[in-house]
């Protein structure tokens, strides 16, 4: 169940292993979507993510919606990213 | 099988070194990503979507199985225990760590493999016939050649940045098991009329978003020409392909543009004008080459091994459909040789697990001469099988889940990794593929022979377009589609799959398929295959089982 508002957030994959993480309130990054820091636009968020190249690899925003459990991410893609593989 | 010479095991620790030494620099901020990426890509090292991904390059696909055991390894140590086998006879392992490369590679590196050249715009992993030195119908054994051209085009410095990738395949026979025709270049081996060993050449083949079958450029060039003719080919390529757009910049794009008469023209005035001497194979080159790939010290055929065989047939209808479909003919008399399934029902194509991977090994050496083969349909070989140990051999198999008796039916799909996985997908692939593979499995043996293959985007990493049956996943607004072809091949008689229509949902995709083997079986003649049933009644029926009346 979501609530239908959708929002942006800022992922990216964590540069010594890959995984995915999201970019979190408190600057740093979390692999946990439910961590994220998002807002209606997440243009501030990038540019504080993109300062720390050190951590992880290729930020982008991404959309999210939050669902009974937290945030999720919409769009296939990204919920395999956040979920893991379906197989 | 070719072992490294101290020049070549020197060469992989300096560069297991130099690639030390540059994750570290990116660990420290030293290098940037952008910096890092290309020297990553060089040793196969990509990004996707969960972690990193290694592609691990398995030169023709023959791996000893001191090599197999090392695959177990870094299955085990530095991913989550299994390795995914791909459509150019690699292996990929999907959940790699980068801060643990350095000492992956150094493992890797103490059995003579590595990732260089399974990424970038260079040469990559020469493939060829899985049954290479075994089969009945081959001219030649091919991998003598394949070592060759693999010395000559390893960071061939003219070479290493060409408009765009560039892959090569030989084929061993007539009968191609290499899919030669949607290469780069294709080379099929065969004899002159004076009895001279030589290649057919091919040139721009492809799959991706502009399918081509590649088209012959020069029927016959002796052995000792081989490198300095593909020398001339890459010549004009890197001179003349595209590099404004990477859509139009592999080497079929350019043949396409000049016809292959104009091609040609350019590769023989190129080929005329520069001096052979440096590249020309001479005999005893060759010859040292060839003797790495000495037939092994085969046994007498046993007195009793075909009436054993026969008896175990008889009492065991498994076996029975193993021997069927996972045994093929040796050259020479008392052996098989045996196609591993990878494609267990339910369980995404290609995979295997550390501990399959192990036994493997194991069964190599106490069932062959410790030689496994990888298939570019995503499946393993044990060339040298003596008969008699056939049913040893498919126990040992049944009880460790690689008894699958498949091979070259509907369930043996190929399937690229996917939106699961891949940076690159658009549609998943796996669950498609897993669905349609147990769906199928009750009637495949009365489909008889049929390649169905999927993949997860444009790119065709899993063949579709070649696929008697092709499947290719598309993003519709968010969503999963599937865009069904059918009459491809990638057999001697390539061909690319027609669309039969607009693309159906997941849950759409098993119907559609039913529908179109429903077709084939009912219009098939006697013995024969989709493509050819294609060939002969047209698109038109098989769209209207679809789709309804067109």
């Amino acid at each position: 169940m979501t609530t239908g508002s959708t929002y942006q957030a800022v992922t990216a994959n964590r540069l010594r292993d890959g995984v995915t993480v999201y970019f979190t309130a408190l600057g740093a990054w979390s692999t946990a979507i439910g961590d994220a820091a998002h807002a209606e636009d997440a243009t501030d968020l990038l540019a504080a993510a993109a300062a720390q190249p050190l951590e992880a690899v290729g930020a982008y925003v991404i959309a999210v919606e939050k669902a009974d459990r937290g945030l999720r991410p919409v769009g296939l893609r990204e919920q395999i990213r956040a979920f893991g593989p379906t197989v | 099988m070719y072992r490294y010479d101290e020049f070549d095991r020197r060469f992989l620790e300096e560069r297991v070194a130099q690639y030390r030494g540059q994750v570290a620099r990116r660990l420290n901020g030293q290098l940037t990503e952008e910096e890092f990426r290309p020297l990553r890509l060089r040793n196969g090292l990509y990004l996707q979507l969960h972690a990193y991904m290694l592609r691990v390059s398995i030169p023709y696909g023959t791996l000893s199985a001191e090599q197999v055991r090392m695959l177990a390894h870094v299955a085990r140590k530095y991913d989550r225990g299994y390795g995914h086998f791909t459509t150019r006879q690699n292996i990929q392992y999907n959940w790699i760590k980068l801060d643990e490369t350095p000492d992956l590679l150094a493992d890797l590196a103490t059995v003579e493999m590595h990732g260089i050249q399974t990424s970038g715009n260079c040469i990559r992993n020469i493939t060829s016939d899985p049954f290479a030195g075994v089969a009945i119908d081959e001219i030649e054994d091919p991998r003598p050649y394949c070592e060759i051209i693999r010395q000559w085009s390893t960071l061939h410095p003219e070479f290493s940045w060409l408009p765009r990738k560039f892959k090569i395949a030989v084929s061993a026979a007539l009968q191609d098991r290499a899919a030669v025709h949607v290469h780069d270049i294709g080379l099929y081996l065969k004899r002159s009329e004076a009895g001279e060993v030589g290649f057919e050449v091919l040139v721009g083949g492809g799959l991706g978003r502009t399918p081509i079958v590649g088209k012959v450029l020069r029927d016959f060039i002796p052995v000792r020409h081989l490198l300095s003719y593909l020398e001339a080919i890459l010549r004009v390529y890197n001179a003349y392909g595209r590099r404004d757009n990477i859509y139009k910049a592999r080497i079929k794009i350019l043949v396409q543009a000049l016809g292959v008469e104009k091609m040609r023209d350019a590769v023989e005035a190129e080929w005329a004008a520069m001096d052979h001497t440096p590249l020309d194979l001479a005999e005893e080159t060759v010859a040292a080459i060839v003797r790495q790939f000495a037939p092994p010290a085969y046994a007498a055929a046993g007195a009793d091994d075909e009436a054993a065989l026969a008896a175990s047939v008889e009492a065991d209808a498994d076996f029975a459909r193993w021997v069927r479909h996972n045994v093929f003919p040796h050259k020479q008399p008392g052996y098989a040789v045996v196609t591993i399934s990878l494609k267990p029902l339910g369980r995404p194509p290609g995979d295997a697990s550390a501990e399959q991977l192990d036994l493997i090994a194991d069964l190599s050496e106490t069932h062959g001469f410790s030689e496994v083969r990888v298939t570019h349909e995503q499946n393993l070989v044990l060339p040298d099988v003596r008969r008699g140990d056939l049913a040893a051999l498919y126990r040992a198999l049944a009880a460790a889940g690689l008894g699958a008796s498949n091979i070259g039916l509907a369930s043996d799909i190929i399937a690229c990794p996917g939106l699961d996985y891949c940076s690159l997908a658009n549609a998943r692939s796996i669950p498609v593929a897993e669905r349609l593979g147990e769906h199928l499995a009750a009637r495949e043996e009365e489909i008889g022979p049929m390649k169905i293959k999927i993949s997860g985007c444009i790119n065709a990493c899993g063949h579709h377009h070649v696929g008697h049956i092709g499947i290719l996943g598309v993003d519709k607004n968010g969503e999963e589609f599937y865009q069904i072809t059918v009459g491809g091949s990638a057999d001697e008689n390539a061909a690319i799959g027609g669309i039969v229509g607009k693309a159906v949902p997941s849950e759409g995709v098993n119907g559609a398929v039913d529908k179109l083997l429903d077709v084939y079986m009912r219009l098939r003649e006697d013995g024969e295959e989709l493509p050819a049933t294609y060939r002969r009644v047209g698109a038109e029926p098989f769209k209207e089982a679809v789709y309804g009346a067109v």
